[in-house]
C-alpha cells in the first residue's frame, strides 16, 4: 500500500516537471499573429459615401467605390476645369 | 488590385499639422506617440524650405516585416503593412529598421519601459473584428472598411498629402506636375517602393561636388 502510494506521489511530483508550450511555433518569416478580414467583407455604410457603395464580399465593387472616392482628392476633376 | 500609398507633394505642403490632428483625432492615438509628422527641411533658408508630411510608408519590401523576430506584421491584399499588437513584444527593432522613424512605441511604465509598437495603420484597423470597439481601441479607425481613405489624406488642405491606390495619386501628381511645371521630386518614394537592386549591379557612385564657380567664400 505504501510503495502504491509513493508510485502515486512519486507520478504526481514528476507531472509537474512537464512545460507546457507557452509561445506560439514559429515558422521563420511567416506571419504568427491572427487574421485580418478583408475592408471588402464589411457592409457597406448606410450614409451616403462619396465613393458610392459597394457589395459585401465583392472586392471589385469596393475597389470601384475607394477608386471614386480617389478621384475627389484632384481638384482639376472635383472642382471642374 | 489596389496597392496602397501615400504620397505627400512638397510643393503644396504648408506645415499647417492638419495631418498630424486628423490622425491623432480620429485614431485616439495615446499621449507621446505620433504616427504622422510635418517635417521641414532648410528651415528658414528663404526659396529652400519644404515641409513633408511623413508616417509609415507601407513599403513594398518593408524592412520592419524583415526584422521582426516574432513575425508579427503582415501585408493586406491592398499592400498596407499592419501588425499584431498581441504577438509584439516592444523590442524595437522595427524602429531601428525603418528609414520613416514610422513605428511608435508608447511609454508603458516607469523607467522608459516601452509598450507594443503603434504605427500608421492607413486606417485600415488591424487583426480584430472589423469596426469593432477592440480593433479602435489597439489600432484606431478602420476607415478602408467604411469605403473612406485615411484622415490624413482626406483632412489636407492643400492636398499636399495623397493617399490611395499608387497608380492613382501618381497620375494625379502628373497632372499637378505637368501644370505646374515643376515640383516632379516625390520624397520617399524610391526608398518606400523601388524596385530592389539586381544581384551584380554596381552600386551608385556618390556625384562629385560642383566646382566653386568664383563666389566669396
Amino acid at each position: 500500500m505504501i510503495r502504491l502510494a509513493f508510485i502515486v506521489a512519486a507520478a504526481l511530483a514528476l507531472g509537474a516537471c512537464g512545460e507546457k508550450e507557452q509561445v506560439v511555433v514559429y515558422k521563420q518569416g511567416k506571419y504568427q499573429g491572427k487574421p485580418d478580414t478583408p475592408p471588402w467583407k464589411n457592409e457597406s455604410p448606410v450614409a451616403e459615401l462619396r465613393g458610392g457603395k459597394w457589395t459585401t464580399g465583392d472586392e471589385k465593387s469596393w475597389e470601384e467605390a475607394i477608386k471614386q472616392r480617389q478621384l475627389t482628392q484632384n481638384e482639376y476633376k472635383r472642382i471642374g476645369q | 488590385m489596389a496597392r496602397m500609398k501615400f504620397l505627400c507633394d512638397a510643393e503644396r505642403c504648408i506645415e499647417c499639422n492638419g495631418c498630424v490632428t486628423a490622425c491623432k483625432n480620429e485614431n485616439e492615438v495615446p499621449w507621446g506617440v505620433n504616427r504622422r509628422r510635418v517635417v521641414t527641411l532648410n528651415d528658414g533658408v528663404v526659396g529652400a524650405e519644404k515641409s513633408i508630411s511623413v508616417a509609415c510608408m507601407h513599403c513594398s519590401d518593408a524592412p520592419c516585416m524583415a526584422v521582426c523576430p516574432v513575425d508579427c506584421f503582415y501585408r493586406t491584399d491592398d499592400g498596407v503593412v499592419l501588425h499584431d499588437k498581441d504577438l509584439c513584444i516592444g523590442c524595437g527593432y522595427c524602429f531601428y529598421a525603418c528609414p520613416f522613424g514610422a513605428p511608435q512605441f508608447p511609454q508603458a511604465g516607469a523607467f522608459g519601459l516601452r509598450g507594443k509598437m503603434d504605427k500608421c495603420t492607413f486606417c485600415a484597423g488591424g487583426p480584430e473584428a472589423d469596426r469593432s470597439e477592440t480593433e479602435f481601441h489597439k489600432y484606431g479607425r478602420n476607415r478602408l472598411a467604411e469605403g473612406k481613405l485615411p484622415a490624413c489624406a482626406e483632412m489636407c488642405s492643400t492636398k499636399a498629402l495623397l493617399g490611395g491606390d499608387g497608380d492613382m495619386i501618381a497620375d494625379i501628381y502628373r497632372e499637378r506636375v505637368l501644370r505646374r511645371g515643376r515640383g516632379a521630386e516625390v520624397w520617399g518614394w524610391s526608398t518606400a517602393y523601388g524596385l530592389p537592386p539586381k544581384p551584380g549591379a554596381q552600386p551608385p557612385q556618390p556625384q562629385q561636388p560642383a566646382a566653386p564657380t568664383g563666389g566669396k567664400s
